[in-house]
């Protein structure tokens, strides 16, 4: 046997990499690429609409009223000579037509397509961080077990979060130092027999990390998610940001339901039993080493996410709940509209149809990359 | 064991007993007792194989050694030092010198990491530089027989045997002096395993490593090992060198495992024994011996206490009242 630097079996094969195998599979979806095609698109006209439509002297103005102007055809003319030279639309047509102020919709439009694009990715971004970190630990830590004083402490270091909010700053520190105290005092009682004896119960193990991460999960499923957002959104101050935080905190409970499954599978393989053999720490076994492996489907899922979270920010802005007026959005375009559909259809088709395509063709990609991915779909 | 040779690691009593959970509350119903009472000692240099059919507990012996698992009773020695009692962070020098090798080439490899980064984990324990790392990968690469630019291509671009041999990089790349190789070769194809085989012996002769050499393959245990263990539904029950346990196997079990060895001499007058009766399951093992279900020489006083190991010869070791 030598033990020169020799190949001594069948020759490696041609490099591909899993991105190249990925894109010549997903080509062949024609769907998917429409999907693909019109994702980027969206993304492309939402950026340009942001940077078009803000600012102190916009080339799109999406607020500016002009009553004389008002529920206007698309691709109708400005009445040239009633309009003050400033006014007067870009292009010189209103592409698709004005509103019930003479607002040009096709401004408010690009406004909206950033609101919708933003509140997308930033929910689901939340979402995804959210149901990642949750997921990760119930798979990998799931079979430790939290004791009474850990659950007692956590709740006192909420209490405190919370006196701390309304202002109260002594019973906040008060509360703090109890919460802390009640964490560490396993290691504080340790050397004192007696103490340990009658504290015993509150180290008992209470549930495993596993039982409270899933069950906290099937309790927010419970929760018709749309009206909790209502209520959630009913009880904040109306802005963009707080739409997108709260509904990315009420969607999280797929992912993390994903990511768990992952992970107990993982958790099982030989390279990741090699890795703790080798010392490394959990840290860097769950981010480094079975994190890769798990997200390909967590971001195939959080595309249709994405979808979903658009349609729920066009629903709230349609009741009235979402983005607060001067801002125009899809959701409150529509809503608008929906008092002259007979007179100004395109006020309720405009809007109503771009949502429908965006949100089609962020489904239609997504589960391109999931076909794509998941080899045992491939055939079909 | 000859007294002058230096004991790496010793294993006295292990068990490893995992709970079997039933009901709405998830009681402990039952236990699998999957070890039950395991000793061995390995020298310095040398190897021991473990043998025994599948579900005997071989692969949990080896998990508990390296203590990724908590054993339930018994001490495991290693270098003098009781290592049992050790926490995760206590454990996490130790680890450096204790590795394994796998089964299974496909899910021993992580799918997005680069061989050379799967390699380079290792090497990051030790807190080596980038470029030393490097360095010691291209090195550890050519010693276990594959070239220095496959550095950069993932586990999917490579066969069996060759992700074996990337195993057996992974396993040497920190300052390891005990490889744990469990069924390193049942995977691979024939003409595979004897170059894994080679490989393994090799490395042991450059590096003076010792091996525990877990298979249910006696003709590669025999070529591997000095020393052999037999396993039988979670203990030990011979314990051997390995040619006087070719030549003079006592307990009635080894001597049916070996009856049953496929070889070129075939003596068509000697009918391979073939045992009957199933494993019993490992939850609840029969009380005495646990083979009597299914020794061909049981007795009825087989079937009350405990057998202890009698000792037959010069480091041989049988639990079976008929072996002295």
């Amino acid at each position: 046997m030598t033990n020169g630097p020799l190949i001594l079996e069948a020759p490696l094969a041609p490099k591909q990499t899993r991105l190249e195998e990925l894109w010549r599979l997903f080509k062949q979806n024609r769907l998917a690429i429409i999907g693909l095609f019109i994702f980027v698109l969206f993304f492309i006209t939402a950026i340009l609409g942001a940077v078009l439509t803000s600012g102190r002297d916009p080339l799109f103005d999406p607020a500016l009223i002009r009553l004389q102007e008002k529920l206007l055809p698309p691709l109708s003319r400005p009445h040239v000579d009633a309009l003050p030279p400033q006014e007067v639309p870009t292009f010189g047509r209103y592409l698709f037509g004005t509103d019930d102020l003479g607002r040009d919709v096709f401004s408010r439009m690009l406004q909206g397509a950033w609101v919708s694009l933003t509140v997308g990715f930033v929910a689901v971004g939340i979402s995804v961080m959210v149901g990642i970190f949750m997921g990760g630990i119930a798979g990998y830590f799931g079979e430790h077990h939290l004791r009474w004083n850990h659950i007692l402490g956590v709740t006192l270091l909420l209490a405190a979060t919370v006196m701390g909010a309304m202002g109260n700053v002594w019973t906040s520190l008060g509360l703090l130092m109890a919460g802390g105290l009640c964490l560490s005092l396993f290691r504080l009682v340790k050397p004192y027999r007696k103490l340990r004896f009658t504290t015993a119960w509150l180290f008992k193990n209470a549930v495993s990390v596993d039982t409270l991460i899933m069950r906290m999960v099937d309790i927010m499923l419970c929760f018709p998610s749309f009206f909790l957002i209502l209520t959630v959104v009913a009880l904040l101050p109306a802005s963009m940001y707080n739409i997108m935080i709260v509904i990315g905190l009420t969607s999280w409970m797929g992912t993390t339901r994903f990511v768990r499954a992952e992970f107990l599978s993982l958790r099982e393989q030989d390279f990741v039993t090699a890795a703790r053999a080798l010392g490394i720490g959990n840290f860097r076994i769950i981010f480094r080493h079975m994190m890769p492996n798990a997200i390909a489907p967590v971001l195939v899922s959080s595309t249709i996410g994405i979808a979903t979270a658009i349609l729920t920010e066009a629903g709230l802005s349609f009741l009235g709940f979402g983005v607060p007026p001067p801002h125009a959005t899809w959701g409150n375009i529509l809503s608008g509209g929906k008092g002259f559909i007979f007179d100004a259809p395109w006020l309720t088709f405009i809007p109503g149809i771009a949502i429908l395509i965006v949100v089609l063709c962020f489904n239609l990609f997504g589960e391109g990359l999931r076909d794509a991915m998941n080899p045992k779909l491939r055939e079909r | 064991m000859d007294s002058q040779e230096r004991i790496l690691l010793k294993v006295e009593g292990l068990k490893k007993y995992f709970p079997v959970r039933r009901g709405f509350f998830q009681r402990t119903a039952a236990h699998i007792k999957a070890v039950d009472g395991v000793d061995f000692a390995i020298a310095e240099g040398k190897s021991v194989g473990l043998v025994g059919e599948s579900g005997c507990g071989k692969s949990t012996v080896a998990r508990v050694i390296l203590k990724l698992l908590e054993p339930d009773a018994g001490r495991i020695v290693y270098k003098g030092r009781d290592i049992t009692p050790l926490s995760p962070k206590e454990m996490k020098p130790l680890r450096k010198e204790m590795q394994i090798v796998f089964q299974d080439p496909f899910s021993s490899l992580n799918p997005r990491m680069t061989v050379g980064q799967s390699i380079e984990e290792g090497l990051r324990i030790l807190g080596l530089s980038k470029n030393r790392r490097q360095g010691r990968r291209d090195e550890l690469l050519e010693m276990v027989g594959l070239s220095a630019m496959t550095a950069d291509r993932y586990p999917h671009e490579f066969s069996g045997g060759q992700r074996q041999r990337v195993g057996v990089a992974r396993a040497l790349s920190v300052e390891s002096s005990l490889i744990i190789c469990d069924e390193p070769i049942s995977a691979l194809d024939v003409s595979i395993q004897a170059q894994i085989i080679n490989l393994l012996k090799d490395l042991q002769d450059r590096l003076d490593l010792s091996y525990l050499f877990i298979s249910h393959d006696l003709n590669v245990v025999g070529y591997l090992s000095d020393t052999v263990a037999v396993m039988y539904l979670g203990h030990v029950v011979e314990y051997a060198r390995a040619d006087t346990l070719f030549e003079d196997p006592r307990h009635p079990y080894t001597r049916v495992l070996l009856s049953a060895v496929p070889s070129v001499e075939a003596d068509l007058t000697s009918k391979i024994k073939t045992l009957k009766g199933e494993v019993p399951s490992p939850m609840d093992p029969p009380p005495g011996c646990k083979f009597q279900g299914r020794c061909p020489l049981v007795e009825p006083r087989c079937k009350q206490g405990e057998i202890d190991f009698s000792r037959v010869g010069e480091d041989h070791l049988v639990r079976c009242w008929k072996a002295t």
